[in-house]
């Protein structure tokens, strides 16, 4: 479904991705993790398209076709989707009016008739319930005054919404609590297909309890330097990462 | 043109001065005499600086100094049927009050609605009371030139304890084959324990060049409530300074917004005098414009008394070559303790080349004030346009939105749920540049083709 090759990408000037290779099959879930700073957010932001970012080398592949000539909008209504690390507050427009949007704008691309107010409605409240959000949604601005937890579940609110083919989720675990924690995670295993596929970004391998990897990939200083089965995770949790410079032959860069 | 006008005047002066009252007349002569000296503003003037006024000046206006449209059926004209709005309305053309059932409509509460120059005749002792005691003659000449020139305009009177549960809608409307100078002069009182509200649009029906000198004087008496909602839809060759003129007695509460949906030369003066304690007056505005369009906002409030709040926001969106101006000045007056006074200027510009200037000023001589300014200008935040545009929303519709979120800030603070409903209608049609001038009532006006004016949305 996604093929990342030889990657390297830089912000004004300054190198973050370098010689990055990933490869996400239909039906498998895939575990980023690292150190701050390492790229993750990075990577979501170059699949998801963000513009700011330039690509000197390498290419990716979404379904066969090249993904980096395409505007953000496109890659969303072919089915790429990014929870955001930091979803944006946008004061003045309604969560409603958002979504029924852009379902309508995927349903225009893909050739089907939008949603009229009614459908909209009534899948907006299959789908909330989904992520037990209990406010009402119609006349609340995007994320705002949302708390933390409450921002993270409305990233996985509006991923229910639009059903991605491939979800990139930008530590959707951080800032929630356990609950909250098991709500999200039940969100993303329900909205599992065998035709869909899931990055986890995350630091914590608590979240990876609930959503099992596949294949967990170990990102510093911009390259995967490990991967491995879910029991890395574990590996990481009880160890940090020190070994793993080491094992990359990494030194200890200040 | 200065002289023109003064020669014009000397000519005219027999229809001019028409059934004013002596004093009235005393008053013009004195307002003559004000600009001949003064002349009009330019941009020398501290409060003209970014709006020249000159090239608007450039053109042979014709003037209309008889009231042609006493003999108009003005339902033949048009319908107006501007909002689902229960109003009282009424209608000015070219300037001069159109006598659609009555020059002077009294309702059984006393209250009276009407021409001005019919009531310089009915109620001499009423209009002598009040005409000419808020308006600033030694300002910029224009308020000079309109108290010289005034014949006519919109007249209302709300006896005390009244409470006016329609809102009375003034349409007023500019139609002529030729370019036109017109100065219509609104006297507004309400007293003690009145309400009022009072919408007011602007809009013209040909694409001529038209020049509206506007005077406004309104006066708040204690514990009184004034509603003001002014709506600008006008061509681009048309040229608007409207100068109101508030005066705020004890306890009285006033809240004015102006809506500039289009327009080519629009500039708004707001001097509001808040003269006895207890006052609060709220002023919100919204600018939406394009291509050459200039707009200039200018607020005073005089903070002349204890206890008293203010509050201004104003917010526009530029595209194109736009211009706009605000500038905002509040003055807090050595006895003015305990005075609020808030003011915000916030701008979106779209292209390199629109342009905002905005310039708040406090003066204060009181110790004990609560007062705070401040004026952005901005673009598009880029990391909520990439997250609408994440979620499959195309550039044009993510910038609709966020420009649409943007705006309706202002329109949101519409107490006329039918009002405001409608302006959100519109606002919306003008982001996508669908909205004609002639939109705003359902005018069937004599021109063919509606123009349009587009906020562009394509670029970038
Ligand atoms: N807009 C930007 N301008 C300059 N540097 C940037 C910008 N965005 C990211 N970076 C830098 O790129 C590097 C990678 O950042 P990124 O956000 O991808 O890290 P991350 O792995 O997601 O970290 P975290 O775990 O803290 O979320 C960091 O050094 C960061 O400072
Ligand atoms: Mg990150």
């Amino acid at each position: 479904m996604l093929s990342i090759r030889n990657l390297s990408v830089s912000i004004n000037g300054k190198n973050i991705l370098r010689n990055f290779n990933l490869e996400v099959k239909e039906g498998e879930i895939h575990a980023i993790m690292g150190p701050n700073g390492t790229g993750k957010s990075t990577l979501a932001a170059v699949i998801a398209g963000r513009e700011m970012f330039d690509v000197d080398e390498g290419e990716i592949l979404y379904r066969g076709q090249n993904l980096l000539e395409m505007k953000p909008e496109i890659r969303a209504r072919e089915g790429i989707f990014l929870g955001f690390q930091y979803p944006v507050e946008i004061p003045g427009v309604s969560m409603a009016n958002f979504m029924r949007t852009a379902m309508n704008e995927k349903r225009k691309y893909l050739g089907l008739e939008p949603l009229t107010g009614a459908e909209f409605l009534k899948i907006m409240e299959e789908k909330k319930k989904l992520v037990d959000i209990q406010s009402k949604l119609t006349n609340r601005s995007v994320n705002e005054g949302f708390s933390g937890g409450e921002k993270k579940k409305n990233e996985i609110f509006q991923m229910a919404l639009l059903e991605p083919r491939l979800a990139i989720l930008d530590e959707t675990d951080s800032g929630l609590d356990i609950d909250a924690l098991k709500v999200v995670a039940k969100g993303v295993n329900k909205l599992r297909r065998k035709d869909n596929a899931t990055v986890v970004i995350t630091h914590y391998q608590r979240l990876l309890d609930y959503i099992v990897p596949d294949f967990v990939h170990v990102l510093f200083d911009g390259r995967i330097v490990k991967s491995g089965g879910k029991d890395l995770a574990i590996e990481l949790e009880n160890k940090g990462y020190e070994w793993i410079k080491k094992e990359a032959g990494i030194e200890n860069a200040a | 043109m200065k002289e023109r006008l003064l020669e014009l005047f000397h000519e005219n002066s027999a229809l001019i001065r028409g059934q004013a009252t002596p004093l009235v007349n005393r008053l013009r002569q004195n307002a003559l005499d004000r600009f001949e000296k003064n002349g009009f503003p330019d941009t020398g003037n501290e409060s003209w600086r970014f709006t020249n006024l000159e090239p608007v000046l450039l053109t042979e206006f014709a003037f209309d100094f008889q009231n042609q449209s006493r003999s108009l059926d003005i339902d033949k004209l048009f319908t107006c049927d501007v909002y689902d709005l229960d109003t009282f309305s009424v209608t000015l053309l070219n300037g001069w009050f159109v006598y659609k059932h009555a020059p002077l409509t009294r309702l059984a509460n006393g209250t009276v609605i009407g021409s001005l120059a019919k009531a310089m005749e009915v109620y001499p002792d009423l209009v002598d009371q009040y005409l000419g005691k808020a308006v600033k003659l030694e300002g910029s000449g224009l308020a000079a030139l309109n108290t010289a020139f005034l014949q006519d305009g919109l007249f209302i009177y709300v006896p005390e304890g009244t409470v006016i549960e329609r809102p009375i809608q003034l349409i007023n409307i500019v139609n002529s084959n030729v370019p036109l100078f017109l100065q219509p002069r609104h006297l507004v009182i309400v007293e003690k324990n009145a309400s009022l509200t009072l919408v007011h649009c602007d809009h013209s029906l040909t694409h001529k060049v038209s020049f509206t000198n506007t005077v406004v004087e309104m006066f708040v008496a204690e514990n009184a409530h004034i509603d003001h909602y002014k709506i600008q839809n006008k061509g681009r060759n048309s040229a608007l300074v409207t100068s109101n003129y508030f005066v705020q007695k004890k306890d009285s509460r006033l809240s004015t917004s102006i809506v500039t949906l289009n327009g080519g030369f629009t500039k708004n003066i707001l001097d509001v005098t808040l003269s006895q304690p207890g006052c609060h007056s709220e002023h919100n505005g919204l600018y939406l414009v394009d291509s050459n369009q200039h707009v200039d906002n200018q607020l005073f409030i005089d903070h002349a008394a204890p206890d008293c709040t203010s509050e201004q926001l104003y917010k526009g969106i530029l595209d194109d070559q736009a211009r706009a101006v605000f500038s905002g000045k509040v003055m807090v007056r050595r006895d003015a303790q305990r005075t609020r006074a808030y003011q915000n200027n916030k701008n979106l510009l779209l292209t390199d080349d629109a342009k905002a200037n905005a310039q708040p000023f406090l003066e204060i001589y009181a110790d004990d004030v609560k007062c705070s300014h401040g004026a952005t200008v901005g673009q598009l935040d880029p990391d909520a346009m990439f997250y609408l545009r994440s979620r499959g929303l195309c550039e044009r519709t993510a910038r609709q939105l966020m420009m649409y979120a943007f705006a309706i800030e202002i329109v949101q603070k519409i107490s006329i749920e039918a009002l405001s409903q409608r302006l959100d209608h519109m606002v919306e049609k003008r982001l996508k540049g669908e909205l004609s001038i002639c939109d705003q009532c359902v005018l069937h006006c004599n021109s063919k083709e509606p123009t349009t004016f587009n906020i562009d949305l394509s670029l970038l």
